[in-house]
């Protein structure tokens, strides 16, 4: 399993109910329901991928999270995971609420746009930056929405969310050190958080 | 539902719709016999959902590949409206295969390599189960309108109790289109000890007001038809021929879709390129509509056509959540959930609506809409990516990730 995926794993208490959106061929999910005590729904809508889950027997449905989760109930998950995803999202403020709707706890992880590796590309080259994390040139990617960590935790303010736990990630997408953790914004290259929604703010 | 294959037979347009067997996607089980037996008797009768008592039940089944030895990989198919047990392979002539031949084979998505695989015929239906066109043995005449109504459950009962007599205590899977796949939901619902699998392909847990209204029209054609005579129409020797052909026409309509229609037949006349001006058949569609019709009178009971789509009617098994509620939240059934994106029968909105509801009670499904331009009959096709997904999910592993029943929550 990728190694940033170990550690969105690590972050999902054992034994939830899990939701995992835009789950891929289920890698996270199976790691989950075989060997953590989970329960693992998925969401993905790429064709391949979705066969992939099927042929693993790993609950999943097509469908297209921009559009919201109306196939889910409020509350109906403990643990909504979102990996890799939100910046490939249309809508990342309605994805981001409609987690939080259908669960008490969110895990949202992606690549760091704020490192200073990416900002210098763009500085010094003039040019959208690609790395070992943002493969895809410009037109080739789906990244529509990329962020910084700030960019992302004014977000979660601004939603009334609360973040208890941050784990800022390495190149190799395992848990950084030194200067990633003192400056994550300037030198983690990805991030993964643990969300919960503000007690006795009202949700819709 | 034999519709699909008449698609091709009444017009020559369908590159990509084929029902025969597809060498590359699999082989024929060959030559298969329907096979009939007697089950319920009058010490103890099928009891209906209405309280009523049937006895004794005559059903028309068919079984293909071989039952293995612990007995675990039995798959049991329900058909739709107008179906019957002969799903696949052929009664002597290969040209002539069953309305599911392209999806039970050696290698298809209901592999019978691998699958002991059984179809029967409905309760109410008219080819070789019991209905409401068999002789009432209390009276010695056909039943008529005397066949009490039934419902989806009751149709599901029948069915356990060939799973039953064939000796099998636990199903792999339960596989329905359309009416099958309400079978499916009621079964797994109901019996959650009885399914490992469920496939619901573009079915619904509940008619719509306009589901409900094109059956009532359906059902008026055949009841005012002047031979219709109060149901008794075989003891006098008539046929509501008119009211059904009718019927079928219309439904036949729901099957397919706009772009389909368009596509097909377009607005080209039957004969040349100039409109004759009268009332006679003259647009390909009228000849095609005309042909189904037809075809399907050869085959098919007026009374059962009324008492199958009245089940589906009074079909809502989710309607009563306080009482479906605990059945859902114990079941460790797996579900697929299938629609076509043409469908407007039984649109996508009906399978979100069961995956919905399945997924708020914690039910481990899985749901995909297919894109295919075949409407409602789309089931009945070889749609690829939708056999595709059938067949994944059939060939699961059986270690593969469970719902968890105990766990450490």
């Amino acid at each position: 399993m990728r190694l940033d995926l170990a550690i969105v794993a690590d972050m999902v208490p054992r034994g939830s109910r899990v939701l995992d959106l835009g789950c891929g061929d289920g890698a996270l999910l199976e790691e989950l329901i075989r060997n953590r005590g989970c329960e693992g729904q998925g969401v993905e809508l790429s064709t391949e991928a979705f066969h992939a889950c099927v042929a693993k027997g790993i609950p999943v449905v097509a469908e297209d999270i921009d559009e919201g989760l109306p196939d889910f109930a409020d509350g109906s998950f403990d643990v909504v995971v979102l990996s890799q995803t939100l910046q490939a999202t249309h809508r990342p403020a309605l994805v981001l609420r409609e987690m939080m709707r259908v669960a008490d706890i969110g895990i949202v992880s992606f690549v760091n746009y704020g490192h200073l590796g990416l900002r210098l590309q763009l500085l010094l080259r003039g040019r959208m930056p690609v790395s070992a994390l943002v493969a895809e040139r410009w037109f080739e990617t789906a990244n529509i929405h990329p962020c910084s960590i700030l960019d992302f935790e004014s977000l979660v303010r601004a939603e009334g969310l609360i973040a208890s736990e941050r784990v800022v990630l390495g190149s190799d997408g395992g848990p950084a050190g030194g200067w990633a953790v003192r400056l994550p914004n300037a030198f983690g290259a990805a991030v993964a958080y643990l969300l919960h929604r503000t007690p006795g703010r009202v949700h819709r | 539902m034999r519709h699909a294959r008449s698609v091709c037979e009444s017009v020559s347009m369908c590159p990509t719709v084929t029902n025969g067997p597809h060498p590359e996607q699999g082989g024929s089980v060959g030559l298969v016999s329907t096979q009939y037996v007697e089950l319920f008797d009058r010490a103890n009768p099928l009891v209906l959902e209405s309280g009523a008592t049937l006895a004794p039940v005559e059903v028309a089944y068919e079984t293909y590949g071989q039952l293995n030895a612990d007995r675990s990989n039995t798959v049991f198919i329900c058909h739709a409206l107008t179906g019957d047990a002969h799903a696949a392979g052929h009664h002597g002539d290969p040209a002539r295969p069953g309305w599911w031949d392209n999806f039970i084979g050696p290698g298809k998505p209901v592999d019978t390599d691998r699958f002991f695989v059984v179809c029967a015929n409905l309760l109410g239906g008219c080819m070789g189960t019991t209905g409401p066109s068999s002789v009432d043995p209390a009276t010695g005449e056909p039943y008529g309108l005397r066949f009490p109504l039934f419902t989806v459950g009751d149709l599901v009962s029948v069915h356990r109790a060939l799973v039953r007599h064939l000796g099998i205590a636990r199903l792999r899977a339960a596989i329905g289109g359309s009416l099958g796949g309400m079978q499916v939901l009621h079964w797994a619902m109901e019996y959650p000890d009885d399914l490992a699998l469920a496939v619901i392909v573009c079915a619904t847990s509940r008619l719509s007001a306009q589901n409900i209204a094109f059956s009532a029209v359906a059902r008026e054609a055949i009841m005012r038809d002047p031979n219709f005579h109060g149901g008794d129409y075989q003891r006098i020797g008539a046929r509501p021929d008119a009211g059904l052909a009718v019927a079928r026409m219309m439904a036949h309509i729901t099957y397919l879709s706009e772009e389909g229609m368009r596509n097909k037949f377009g607005r080209r006349l039957q004969n040349g390129t100039t409109p004759r001006f009268g009332f006679d058949v003259d647009f390909q569609v009228e000849s095609y509509l005309h042909h189904q019709g037809e075809v399907f009178l050869r085959r098919f009971d007026a009374n059962s056509y009324l008492y199958l789509t009245r089940a589906m009617d009074y079909f809502d098994p989710f309607g009563d959540l306080l009482h479906a509620g605990p059945h859902l939240e114990r079941l460790e059934t797996f579900f697929l959930v299938v629609s076509f994106d043409s469908d407007w029968r039984f649109d996508t909105s009906h399978s979100r609506e069961i995956v919905h509801v399945l997924a708020a009670h914690r039910v481990p499904v899985s749901f995909r809409e297919i894109a295919s331009p075949h409407g409602h009959d789309s089931f009945l096709l070889v749609v690829p990516d939708y056999h595709r997904t059938v067949a994944s999910f059939l060939h699961r592993p059986d270690d593969g990730p469970g719902r968890q029943t105990g766990g450490e929550r």
